[in-house]
């Protein structure tokens, strides 16, 4: 009777599926909409640059909370969480960029309002090698390398400036597909998603580091985050936004202060409307909202001032709902400017 | 035939035999050569998975959720998604692979449509995992309403093995000779029976076999659970499959929201904190370990069913 032993194994794996199938069907129908009710359950999805705050911030919240809010947070980038937030699939959406036009569309046809809440900025970083003599570079100098007319035809330092020096010209940036390359192409080049092709491009910030640390003649761009983790093999340039300003170093000071410029860009979580009538998103946001200035500098972010928190919430309060970005991406904006445009839908 | 006899040059003859001999070394040496390559790259990255990660691996790591702070994040929430996510995956996968690989050898007639659908799963195994989330993306997480769960993510690895499962399943079931079937057939005995009392029997050993390759793919898959929306965060395990109150069984644990342990994996290695690279490197020796340990427990499995084989 040894012999059967497989095939009782094999029965009961058949019968635990039959089981499985029987058990979900009642739950199936709407479960994912049906699923928060349930079990009070935050779904936040979106942007890998925000995620490291709404991560830490749901750490806290669900430690303060004894784990009666549950909060799960995805990383399906910033407009793969706008199309799943505008078909009403999440209560809030992580963006490092201002929700597109074509989104806004998508959300006023499926009938999602939301609030457009900045958390947080971040310092685009131009890094080059520490061995590099360039200390600092203007924005119209970053054009001229980065450009699509540059493909092919700048290729040495001294190309793009005379001062610079003569040597081979190599090229790290953030993958198309990735926020940070959307924000520095049309911080620098003044067109989004235009850029020149022939650079080495990665979507892990972690490669662009080891290959700038290691030539000497690279230059890059990445979130401050991964230059100041990588401080002592990485050199952050001061940015020249024209010709008769100063050049500034990212620090969170010159971040806030309005003068990093065009290179701070601000980040977002926007929070449905629908979602904001339940008690637990309300406390959710609320302890984000408290908690944001501490837990953004702790990952490496530039908080807002406090003051600026205080007026979001009360943006959200007083029912504020749209964006000011009318569609149109952010850049060179201060967070007071942000806070005191109007919003629409 | 003595003319043979006298025309034989022995010294001519052992000169080709060392020739030959020589050949059979050389390509001896080219074998060996190409598994040290295999070998050495294989050892090469595993000790340096050791090397970054076992200093991470503690019990705290396997009992903590993700965490900002590298030194307090751990991989609860990951490993026992993927556990339960290959417990779906399994009885999935086995019930119908080798329901579907009995029939088309046992039952199905031999003819065009049956040669189709055998073409169709073959190419099916080389399709990439990717596809396999768009489509589980489409219908189980859109058209069913079944959401990013673990019932979800079962389906679609599932789906995914179905392949491998079936086509073992054949191998192994063409492996038994056709003598038993006959001697069964002559016995009296129903081609249900036959399949029954010798053929599953006796193919067991390479069934299973197949079914622990199906699922050690399964577990390193990313694309796919990525594509249909796990999450990379979450601090909950999915609810207990046994409960206190009547019916004491509950399968609410299906549709629970999870990570696994390639995401975090993923996660980890493009954080900027090298302590992040560090837990990567852990979780992912933990990972090999789990593949490891299914292949033993094939290995395992195949020796004791073989052992009882009397034929």
């Amino acid at each position: 009777m040894r012999q059967s032993l497989p095939f009782v194994l094999a029965l009961a794996t058949l019968g635990l599926a039959a089981c499985g199938q029987q058990g979900s069907q009642p739950a199936a129908p709407g479960a994912p909409a049906a699923q928060p009710e349930a079990g009070g359950v935050v779904q936040i999805d979106g942007s890998s640059t925000v995620y490291p705050i709404t991560e830490a911030v749901a750490e806290e919240f669900q430690i303060q909370n004894q784990g009666k809010v549950k909060v799960t947070v995805g990383v399906s980038g910033t407009g793969g969480g706008f199309k799943k937030f505008c078909r009403g699939e999440l209560d809030i959406a992580n963006a490092s960029r201002p929700i597109q036009r074509a989104e806004m569309d998508a959300c006023a046809a499926a009938g999602i309002k939301y609030f457009e809440l900045p958390i947080a900025y971040d310092a685009l970083t131009v890094v080059v090698n520490p061995a590099n003599p360039v200390e600092s570079i203007s924005v119209e100098d970053l054009k001229k390398m980065w450009q699509p007319e540059a493909q092919g035809t700048i290729t040495r330092w001294n190309q793009v400036n005379p001062a610079f020096p003569d040597a081979e010209l190599k090229l790290y940036g953030a993958g198309s597909d990735s926020g940070t390359f959307d924000y520095f192409t049309e911080a620098v080049v003044g067109k989004a998603k235009s850029s020149r092709g022939d650079y080495t491009a990665s979507e892990d910030d972690n490669v662009l580091v080891q290959g700038i640390s290691s030539d000497v003649n690279a230059i890059g761009y990445f979130g401050f985050a991964y230059y100041y983790e990588n401080r002592d093999k990485l050199k952050s340039l001061a940015i020249q936004r024209s010709a008769d300003s100063a050049p500034v170093k990212p620090t969170p000071e010159t971040v806030i202060d309005g003068t990093y410029m065009p290179l701070a860009r601000p980040m977002f979580v926007y929070v449905s409307e629908k979602a904001w009538q339940r008690p637990e998103i309300k406390q959710f946001m609320a302890f984000y909202l408290d908690n944001a200035a501490a837990l953004a500098r702790e990952v490496e972010y530039v908080p807002l001032p406090d003051a600026a928190y205080v007026t979001i919430r009360g943006h959200l309060d007083a029912g504020k709902m749209g964006t000011v970005f009318k569609g149109e991406p952010a850049t060179a904006i201060t967070i007071e400017d942000l806070l005191a445009r109007e919003a629409a839908l | 035939m003595p003319g043979a006899a006298a025309n034989f040059d022995l010294a001519a003859a052992r000169a080709t035999i060392a020739a030959q001999k020589k050949r059979d070394l050389a390509f001896a040496a080219l074998g060996l050569g190409a598994l040290s390559v295999c070998f050495a790259t294989f050892v090469a990255l595993f000790v340096d998975m050791v090397i970054d990660g076992s200093g991470r691996l503690s019990s705290d790591f396997f009992s903590n959720f993700a965490s900002r702070r590298p030194e307090q994040a751990g991989i609860l929430a990951a490993w026992v998604g993927t556990l339960v996510v290959m417990v779906v995956t399994a009885a999935v996968a086995v019930p119908v692979g080798v329901a579907s690989g009995i029939y088309l050898e046992e039952y199905a007639p031999r003819n065009k449509l049956t040669a189709l659908i055998e073409i169709n799963i073959n190419n099916l195994a080389g399709v990439p995992s990717i596809v396999y989330g768009l489509l589980a993306l489409g219908m189980f997480v859109h058209t069913f309403g079944l959401g990013a769960s673990v019932l979800t993510a079962g389906l679609t690895l599932g789906l995914l093995i179905l392949p491998i499962v079936i086509v073992s399943t054949r191998e192994a079931i063409r492996a038994v000779p056709g003598m038993i079937r006959e001697a069964a057939y002559a016995l009296g005995a129903t081609r249900w029976q036959m399949v029954r009392h010798h053929v599953l029997p006796y193919s067991m050993p390479g069934i299973l076999t197949g079914v622990i390759i199906g699922l050690s793919r399964a577990i390193g898959e990313t694309a796919p659970i990525v594509t249909i929306g796990a999450v990379t965060f979450i601090a909950f395990l999915p609810p207990a499959p046994v409960t206190a109150a009547a019916p004491f069984v509950s399968f609410e644990w299906l549709m629970s929201p999870f990570t696994a342990m390639p995401i975090q994996i993923f996660n980890w290695t493009s954080r900027p904190e090298t302590a992040f690279q560090q837990n990567a490197s852990a979780a992912a020796l933990v990972l090999v370990v789990m593949t490891l340990a299914m292949n033993a427990l094939a290995i395992w499995l195949r020796f004791r069913l073989r052992r009882n084989l009397k034929w």
